[in-house]
């Protein structure tokens, strides 16, 4: 009870805090702002810059792509590393808890009745109509990233998603047939090697890490701006390669308490 | 933006998220967590921030749901306090 009350009073001081914080922001749609400067009329920044240069460097049409995959390019691998160390820190844990106590010893009544009914007829078989359709839109997701809004930790997600709802609605070994331990986990670092590698490659060429235009000559396209193009869909798919996979081990681990047997 | 559209999106959400705290069964709770979410999905892309709104709607409403159920399952349902 006694906790409680600090936690709320901690919450209410914090809150407190942010909400001061908010008269600091521009109000929205201020064109001073340096988030919109530049509109019409407005200071001059570097958003002004992205919007009337995006499409000439790299014939990408949607700019928070270009941006994410580009121009701020090492900030998203890390964040695509981050992705990775939650994954392996989450199966650290799992594996180790899995080990430590029996999963058979505390479950609910109510648990153990889902775990048994394995003849879900209505939902295995719409479920089995559902996954290659998200798994089509993820692809899609993925490819048309730099056209549309998505993008490769969106396309990632969904890919994993549809390996989710393989388990959920029949047993998890029906999804761990088609995407084991082995192999998700290698495909979790493939994803953010082929994104590093990137890097690699730009900077082997005598350019900076990351700096797609230099990949000219090994991605045969007419100029560097096609060649920034197409490398933010080369790390991109890297990107979902490794959201996938880390979002899949996540569910079978967590749901499994590690043991990677029977799921929900 | 129109403002009566964020207004009823925003009360919704405070009422979302207090109850997400209150409720006493913990698959409710992500139930709701998880509807939060949606109205985040649905706030944003009403913004005109379509690829937040899409990573929020996959990762924050769809995934991250399902990993609480996941977990709810795991542990005992009901919370103590």
């Amino acid at each position: 009870m006694l906790s409680k009350v600090f936690a709320t009073i901690a919450v209410v001081i914090t809150g407190g805090l942010l909400l001061y914080g908010v008269y600091d922001f521009p109000s929205f749609g201020d064109p001073n702002s340096p988030p919109n400067a530049g509109v019409e009329g407005g200071a001059d920044s570097v958003s002004q810059y992205f919007i009337t240069q995006t499409y000439n460097d790299s014939k990408v049409p949607n700019i928070v792509t270009a941006v994410l995959a580009d121009y701020r390019g090492y900030d998203t691998m890390f964040e695509t590393v981050v992705v990775f160390a939650a994954g392996i820190a989450i199966f650290c844990i799992m594996r180790s808890l899995g080990n430590a106590n029996d999963p058979a010893k505390e479950k609910d009544e109510m648990h153990s009745f889902t775990h048994g009914d394995h003849n879900r007829i209505i939902i295995g078989t719409t479920c089995r109509i559902v996954v290659p359709i998200v798994q089509i839109f993820a692809l899609y997701v993925i490819a048309h990233g730099h056209y549309s809004p998505g993008g490769g930790f969106q396309g990632g997600v969904l890919l994993g998603a549809s390996f989710i709802l393989l388990a959920l609605s029949s047993d998890l070994n029906a999804a761990l047939k088609r995407l084991s331990e082995k192999n998700y986990f290698a495909l979790a670092a493939i994803g953010v090697l082929i994104y590093a590698g990137f890097g690699l490659v730009a900077q082997f060429l005598g350019a900076n890490f990351l700096e797609y235009g230099v990949l000219q000559p090994l991605l045969f396209t007419d100029g560097p701006e096609m060649a920034r193009s197409h490398s933010m869909l080369g790390v991109e798919i890297g990107v979902a390669f490794t959201v996938m996979a880390i979002m899949f081990s996540i569910y079978a681990n967590l749901s499994t308490r590690g043991t990677l047997k029977n799921g929900l | 933006m129109i403002f009566t559209f964020d207004f009823v999106i925003l009360i919704f959400m405070v009422v979302a998220a207090i109850i997400a705290l209150n409720v006493k069964d913990l698959l409710s709770a992500s139930m709701i967590f998880g509807i939060y979410g949606f109205l985040i999905c649905l706030l944003w892309a009403e913004m005109g921030a379509v690829d937040v709104a899409f990573t929020e709607a996959a990762v924050g409403a769809g995934v991250s749901a399902v990993l609480f159920i996941a977990t709810v399952f795991n542990t005992k349902r009901k919370s103590s306090d």
